[in-house]
């Protein structure tokens, strides 16, 4: 019986679909959940997905995270449920609070795609606990507010607890202060990535298969637990 | 504040009325006709649908004459189960699935607003597809600019792309691939071609009929505001009250996020059976939808236009019918389903509202608030347009163009020479890397793009259990097809061909998009004739069929019109995607055989134009035959896994087209230039040629795939050391000059952001 | 009927880079001595009803929790009445 990954759609999202491939892939069964429905079908395991929920209008994730599926997200991710937020979810998971600091737009204006070279610093989280410390992947990245930005003392906060879950590598496509592409709460049960994992499960379409690992690491969490 | 409304009682009684019909672009004749066909002056919504709906855009009048060669000269086929005339062809691609696909122009808006017009030329060409009934699963974008160094380009490109990526990245649409070319004929007259590839299994296929009587008119989607109304607000500003007309957008402002919830919901009614047929609504709104459904249907509708849910209270029926707000599609829904339709609608946080029902007869009916004011044939609104015979006449400047061969302009001769022709070629507009744009779209989502930019094709894996794949690829050289535009459409569509079957799949359709200047010109309408008849020919010869398209007329300023640009798109299916071959070169030591024969050509080629800023002499040579066998032993060897490489070879010639297969997959080449001429070896435009890499050990079943099919196949050197291997990687042509793959990377990468921040 | 205009500006410490693009392309049309430009978003919400101080207090809510991000953005409202509307 394999663990059950819920990956919610809210209008506008874009990779939800990709994400359930990749929960599949990696020995899981992807559960969609949807926006309006005050409902998780007691899944193990979240995924906020990558798209433009709401068109992006006002703040990127700003209206979805009122959505009434996030009452319950936000309930469990405190009691320790494990969730990923993927690009627009990270926006999702900031704009709910449930990780400091906020995204903004890209420095440069532009909205880029490119497979970015990332080191996952943070090997102990729910979602990266199958890389190794410092292990350098290459994972697509593509968005318009990427930039990730906080409160100089929140930046130092994250930095002294090794709250940091990825870096980029060789360039810094957006402005993310301190470089940082991806951070986790105290507990390390949320999690939120701006490169999309999704997208480097299969060699056949990605640079690589080297975003599997977000997958794997949450089914083997579950299977312990 | 009560607006008199022009009822057809009131046109049947009133028939001296004098109607602005000239200024809505008709001829006399074709308001005579008007009058002829319903007996009566028509009504002010009446002759606003009759003038839209017969207006060049809509009604193809001074194309259809030549068109009609693309059914005349149809090549057998039996993958084609829905030919030209809905919203656009379908192709079965085998394993129960099908294919749709189109491109489309939207050249005078990006001109106008660079960012919407683009991004609203996406979301047109995206409904068409939807409208058949597929999931639209890709896009593809050939863009045309004047020179890249001007301050138009610098105004209209930036924004085309920031469009087209804000609009197809909000879809979750990947952008597979296109082109961008930058010619002085396209300064003022950019061309801004979309198109979409949408599949669905053939049980899905709908198609645009209205169909049993008491079946409901749906309109679904955004609410309708003042956009696009133009040159119809004559008509309103002839009975408007003393407060006077509100302000009308000239500009259409698409909204993705709708299209997107539009999408969803569409594919979601669809699946559930509930729609019997489907519409979107394009240019023309909804005088279209509804002329088209009614026309294609059991033949009567009634409208009751004051449903229309409106943005705008202030808009008159006429400005209602003719409004062109985005993101609305029409659909026919029997009453029992209609509870459920909307239902889903509702949970997609979508407006839908009955606007009409299907009726006995045969007539259009449109009323507002009880009068009515549209009661038409809806035939002769639709598809009963004039159809012109336009003059034509081959130009009188074409012998003297033909006969300044590019023979006499000075060539590179010495080592030195050549690498600085080299290096120049390789950093100039057209032939440089393009990432600065492809990098502002979406090439990721969906999951299902195994190639696309800078690639030959793109290429979509549609199912995910076998591996069951397409490829599509668009192209065109203007230059070509002014030199000669017979032989320039038949080019277009060899490099279209050539491109698919470079990835491994097998072409099977063609759509087009014809950009051309003013038909009113008899020099242009002979480049159009013959573009077509060229396109037919080839299509025939080729067996592959048009399955739909579009033209776009008038992309001329003053007496310059735009070089003769037939795009021509083909798609073609790969049996299992893992089998593609990508142009990248991957491993040290394969061997590179170049497919096809040189030729020392060099009319409208890309040196002429790039060194000697020359365009003359005739196009290279054309050779379906040559294409077809290139083709086979691309596909052939492909499905063998024969190829760890292969890039068809075309602008720029085998410079250019081993620079690519270099620059991709980070490996060097030593090349040995084999003839006596370096420079035509190196920079001739010759068709039907590939550059292929393939293990050594492969080389003789290669050889002797490639004499069964009789294509000529010559070594001409290896892969060498990678740029992770070594900072001196390189490509050398043997005895000549060598240049590092950093010195081309810095070359060829640093131009457009040069250009364009 | 009443109508409350919110606006929101970044905060001042926060870069904006749109705000930079506006500020180089003015200089480029012509118009010397720009010293700044920032970047902001201004919301008429028109509500029907009279506006109470309970109703106020709700707009002020929204106002920081949906309209404008406290991190990043600060906000100032204004109620317009009827005879300036």
């Amino acid at each position: 019986m394999s663990a059950r990954v819920g990956v919610v759609t809210f209008p506008g999202s874009l990779d939800d679909r990709d994400a359930g491939r990749a929960i599949e892939l990696a020995g899981g069964e992807y559960v969609p959940l949807w926006h309006g429905d005050r409902d998780l079908k007691q899944v193990d395991a979240v995924v906020l997905p990558g798209g433009f929920s709401y068109g992006d209008y006002l703040r990127a994730g700003a209206i979805a995270r009122f959505a009434p599926v996030m009452d319950l997200v936000i309930d469990q991710a405190k009691a320790g449920l494990p969730v990923l937020g993927i690009c627009n979810g990270f926006q999702v998971l900031c704009e709910s609070h449930l990780l400091p600091g906020v995204l903004v737009r890209n420095n440069h204006l532009h909205f880029i795609c490119r497979d970015q070279r990332l080191r996952i610093e943070n090997a102990a989280t729910a979602w990266t606990s199958d890389y190794e410390t410092d292990q350098e992947v290459v994972i697509p990245l593509k968005n318009m507010e990427g930039g990730f930005v906080a409160a100089d003392h929140t930046l130092d906060e994250l930095e002294a607890e090794g709250r940091i879950v990825a870096r980029y590598l060789d360039v810094n496509p957006n402005g993310s202060r301190r470089d940082i592409a991806g951070i986790t709460n105290a507990a390390g049960n949320i999690v939120g990535l701006m490169p999309h994992p999704e997208h480097a499960v299969e060699s056949l379409t990605g640079p690589g298969t080297d975003g599997l690992a977000f997958f794997t690491s949450v089914l083997k969490a579950l299977v312990a637990a | 504040m009560t607006r008199h409304v022009d009822t057809v009682e009131d046109a049947a009684g009133s028939p001296d009325v004098v109607q602005p019909y000239a200024e809505l672009g008709l001829k006399d004749d074709e308001y005579a006709r008007i009058r002829d066909i319903l007996g009566r002056r028509p009504t002010s919504a009446e002759l606003a649908m009759y003038s839209v709906m017969w207006s060049e855009h809509c009604s193809y009048k001074s194309s259809k004459v030549h068109l009609s060669q693309f059914g005349e000269k149809k090549p057998e086929t039996d993958t084609l189960l829905v030919g030209i005339g809905e919203n656009a062809g379908v192709v079965d691609i085998g394993q129960g699935w099908a294919v749709t696909f189109k491109v489309e122009s939207h050249n005078h808006p990006s001109y106008v607003e660079p960012y919407q017009g683009a991004a609203t030329g996406i979301g047109g060409i995206v409904r068409d597809i939807l409208s058949m009934g597929a999931r639209p699963v890709a896009v593809m974008d050939p863009l045309r600019f004047g020179p890249a160094d001007h301050p138009d380009t610098r105004r209209v490109l930036p924004g085309v792309v920031a469009g087209i990526g804000g609009y197809g990245n909000c879809l979750g649409l990947p952008n597979i691939g296109g082109e961008i070319v930058f010619d002085p004929s396209y300064l003022g007259n950019p061309l801004v071609n979309a198109l979409c590839v949408g599949t669905m299994r053939h049980e899905d296929i709908h198609l645009a009929s209205a169909k049993g009587v008491g079946n409901l008119i749906v309109l679904y989607g955004a609410k309708t505001g003042g956009d696009g109304i133009g040159g119809v607000s004559v008509l309103a500003s002839e009975t408007f009250d003393a407060d006077g007309p509100a302000k009308r957008p000239s500009v259409q402002v698409g909204d993705p996020f709708m299209e997107k919830l539009l999408i969803e919901c569409t594919l979601e009614v669809l699946h559930a059976g509930l729609v019997e047929g489907i519409q979107d609504l394009g240019g023309a709104g909804l005088s279209c939808a509804t002329s088209e459904l009614a026309s294609n249907g059991d033949g009567g509708m009634h409208v009751w236009l004051d449903r229309v849910p409106l943005r705008d209270a202030t808009l008159t029926p006429e400005e209602i019918l003719m409004s062109e707000s985005q993101e609305r599609m029409c659909a026919v829904v029997s009453p029992q389903h209609i509870d459920s339709f909307l239902a889903i609608c509702a949970r997609w946080d979508v407006t839908a509202t009955v606007i009409g029902e299907v009726a006995a007869g045969d007539r259009l009916h449109v009323q507002w608030h009880g009068q009515t004011i549209v009661d038409v044939p809806p035939r002769t609104v639709a598809h009963d347009g004039p159809v012109y015979e336009r003059p034509y006449a081959r130009p009188e400047w074409l012998d003297a163009l033909q006969a300044d061969d590019p023979k006499r302009l000075a060539r590179p001769r010495t080592d030195e020479e050549l690498r600085d022709t080299f290096l120049r070629m390789v950093a100039s507009p057209n032939l440089a890397s393009k990432s600065w744009v492809t990098s502002q779209y979406d090439r990721y989502v969906l999951g299902n793009t195994v190639l696309s930019y800078p690639e030959d094709g793109g290429v979509v894996r549609v199912d995910d259990e076998t591996g069951l794949g397409i490829a599509l690829s668009t192209d065109c050289n203007g230059r070509f097809a002014k030199l000669d535009p017979y032989a320039g459409a038949q080019l277009a569509l060899a490099e279209a061909y050539r491109n698919v079957a470079t990835t491994g799949a097998k072409p099977l359709a063609v759509t087009n998009c014809l950009n051309f200047g003013s038909p009113e010109d008899p020099d242009v309408m002979w480049q159009f004739s013959e573009a077509v008849r060229g396109l037919a020919d080839g299509c025939l010869q080729l067996g592959i069929p048009v399955t739909g398209g579009n033209v776009s007329f008038y992309n001329q300023t003053a007496d310059m019109a735009i070089h003769p640009t037939p795009v021509v798109g083909v798609l073609g299916v790969i049996e299992d995607v893992e089998r593609r071959t990508s142009m990248a070169l991957r491993n040290t030591d394969d061997v590179l055989l170049l497919l096809g024969e040189t030729r020392d050509e060099f009319g409208g080629s890309e040196w002429a134009h790039e060194v000697h800023a020359h365009l003359g002499g005739l196009p290279p040579h054309v050779d379906l035959e040559a294409e077809r066998s290139l083709a086979n032993v691309l596909t052939d060897g492909a499905s063998r896994g024969l190829f760890t490489a292969a890039h068809d070879v075309s602008d720029g010639g085998i410079a250019q087209t081993v620079v690519e297969m270099a620059s991709r997959g980070g490996h060097g080449a030593r090349i040995s230039v084999a003839t006596d001429d370096a420079f035509v070896f190196l920079f001739a435009e010759s068709t039907a040629r590939a550059i292929v890499a393939v293990a050594a050990k492969d080389v003789e079943s290669l050889s002797t795939l490639a004499r069964t099919h009789g294509v000529p196949c010559a070594r001409i050197g290896v892969v060498t050391e990678a740029t992770r291997e070594s900072a001196e990687a390189a490509i050398e042509f043997v005895d000549r000059f060598s240049v590092t793959l950093a010195e081309l990377a810095k070359a060829s990468e640093s131009t457009l952001p040069a250009l364009f921040g | 009927m009443a109508r409350v205009v919110v606006d929101v500006m970044l905060k001042p410490e926060i870069l904006d880079p749109q705000g930079q693009a506006v500020q180089g392309a003015l200089g480029r049309l012509g118009l010397t001595g720009v010293i700044s430009v920032r970047q902001g978003k201004r919301f008429e919400v028109e509500l029907d009803g009279d506006l109470d101080d309970v109703r106020l207090a709700e707009v002020h809510r929204l106002a920081e929790t949906l309209l404008s991000n406290p991190v990043i953005e600060d906000y100032v409202i204004r109620v317009e009445d009827e005879a300036s509307a």
